[in-house]
């Protein structure tokens, strides 16, 4: 039976040290609406969408009532556009179109977020992805509720370095057209590598083609949690620090597992994954940083910060495979500066810079995430750092992405203010070196070699 | 699980003072719902109380019990919580 004490530990952790669940996020197939006329196309999915998560709201709702633990985001994600768009589409203007409808039915089932305006480029573009690329500036600035991403490289295919190359214009493009608003069209895009295709988290969450008609997959949270039961153990050798952040993980898992489950049956809609993420906000005492500070490191940023990542990242992955019945996602911690207040009181103090967050990213899910830079960055250093980052992913057999914001009419030093769980980031230096010549070579970086390991 | 499925616990926490149980247990019966165990402590003169109800004859919409707890909370000066037992048995039992 459960005792009065545990019933407190599970109550203080949501009322105290911000634990919840980050989001419910449904995927459905547009595969099965594709039609060449592009208001045909616009009205299947319209249709689909509207239909599939009607419920999705009201139903995450009634789960956060009755199991008192918060649900933060209901979200959508879909086939990606650049696939299931191409018959109907043949003009950037159509694309938007399809932008438009989307961000429509993410209005009408009262999600905040849809994802899947995506083109998977890892190899190479096809003429239609590549007009979707090009409409990604204009459908991010004309909508409020699409998160885009392009995957641009792989393990297995290498990186796409004309898709890059064009991505650096297009972000460039898409800060100049929100400029008014700190550029933050740049916040709903990412560039990857090895993209999952069941992510639940935005701006990377696409329904991959191998997924089932309709998917219900969770992402769990809850950094402050972990922060407080590390305070307990202060001081502490490292098995005792790694045995805390594994129960822990554990015990916020096990909450996701009881969501997903519950939505899926609720729902009538198959569960598919829970991603065991350790997902920060800029709510004070929500922060992987403040983490990574007890933990032992001054600051995130310090000597000694990509260890005790990695060590993190590792720890909340082995306690959370044993509480969730099928994991998958992005699934470890997330590093966003402009989303963790610790993350920018770090880059604010000087002691996080864009460099060691390039190698946190190599231990640590995803990548270079929410990264304010200066407005006047050339296109081409933009596509050098997604290039880099991509690299890593690459070599490592891991995804990792890059959301960087060039905010426009700013340096180094300002801020930029993007609102909401957006949250907000001083403008980060960028090494002014150019990689000019490296960038325009057409083509792409090839597969790396799978043996010979060093 | 699926017997728990209709067991949910509520929790009292709150300044002590006469009558929270009688209040509590007298909503509770008012709407069918059964009191399968209740625990109290008084740490520091904050009274904390858990119950573990069976709600499998309840006569209202857990959301409208839920709201009108808490609106009971509100008139005795104490804060009530109900939340489905599951979440618990998960978070602290392999």
């Amino acid at each position: 039976m459960i005792n009065i004490s545990e019933v407190t530990e599970t109550n203080e952790m949501i009322q105290r040290e911000n634990l919840d669940v980050r989001t419910i996020t449904m995927g459905i197939s547009l595969m099965d609406c594709i039609d060449s006329d592009i208001d045909r196309f616009c009205k299947n999915i319209y249709e689909k969408i509207t239909d599939r998560a009607k419920d999705l709201v009201r139903t995450g709702e009634a789960i956060e009532a009755e199991y008192g633990i918060p649900i933060v985001n209901k979200r959508i994600s879909v086939t990606p556009i650049g696939l299931v768009g191409a018959s109907a589409c043949r003009s950037r203007e159509d694309f938007v179109k399809i932008a438009k409808t989307l961000d429509q039915a993410a209005e009408k089932t009262g999600v905040n977020f849809i994802g899947g305006y995506t083109a998977l480029v890892a190899k190479g573009m096809t003429d239609k992805e590549k007009l979707l690329i090009e409409s990604i500036p204009e459908a991010l600035a004309g909508t409020s509720r699409i998160m885009s991403s392009v995957v641009a490289g792989s393990t297995k295919t290498g990186i796409n370095m004309d898709a890059v190359r064009l991505l650096g214009d297009i972000i460039l493009e898409t800060a100049e057209k929100t400029k008014d608003q700190d550029s933050i069209g740049c916040t709903k895009f990412v560039v990857l590598c090895n993209a999952p295709d069941d992510n639940p988290f935005m701006a990377g969450a696409f329904h991959g083609v191998t997924e089932p008609d309709v998917v219900i997959n969770v992402g769990v949270s809850g950094p402050g949690v972990v922060k407080k039961a590390l305070e307990q153990v202060r001081g502490a050798d490292f098995e005792t620090l790694c045995e805390t952040i594994k129960k822990t993980a554990f015990k916020v898992t096990r909450v996701g597992e009881l969501v997903a489950q519950e939505a899926s049956r609720r729902l009538g809609v198959p569960f598919g994954i829970i991603d065991l993420s350790l997902a920060p906000t800029p709510a004070i005492g929500d922060s992987v940083a403040d983490i990574l500070h007890e933990i032992g490191v001054e600051h995130a940023g310090a000597p000694g910060t990509t260890a005790a990542l990695a060590l993190l990242n590792d720890q909340v992955k082995k306690g959370g495979i044993m509480a969730a019945s099928s994991v998958g996602g992005l699934s470890g911690a997330f590093i966003p500066v402009s989303e963790d207040q610790g993350m920018i009181d770090a880059a604010a103090a000087g002691a996080l810079t864009i460099e060691k967050l390039e190698a946190m990213t190599c231990v640590c899910s995803v990548g270079l995430d929410m990264i304010a830079i200066p407005g006047d960055t050339p296109s081409s250093t933009i596509a050098g750092i997604i290039a880099d980052e991509l690299a890593l992913g690459m070599v490592n057999q891991k995804t990792t992405a890059a959301r960087l914001i060039p905010v426009i009419g700013k340096k180094a030093g300002d801020h930029a203010e993007f609102g909401g769980l957006l949250g907000h980031a001083p403008i980060m230096p960028v090494n002014t070196f150019s990689c000019e010549d490296f960038v325009k070579r057409s083509g792409r970086i090839p597969a790396p070699i799978h043996s010979f390991k060093n | 699980m699926n017997e728990n499925r209709q067991r949910a616990m509520i929790t009292v926490v709150g300044h002590d003072t006469v009558g929270i149980i009688a209040r509590v247990c007298t909503y509770l019966a008012d709407n069918n719902i059964n009191i399968l165990d209740i625990s109290q402590t008084i740490v520091g003169g904050y009274f904390n109380m858990l119950m573990i109800a069976d709600l499998s004859g309840k006569k209202k919409h857990f959301a409208e019990i839920s709201a009108e707890l808490e609106k009971l909370g509100e008139e005795i000066g104490v804060v009530i919580k109900i939340q489905r037992e599951e979440i618990f048995d998960l978070m602290h039992r392999v």
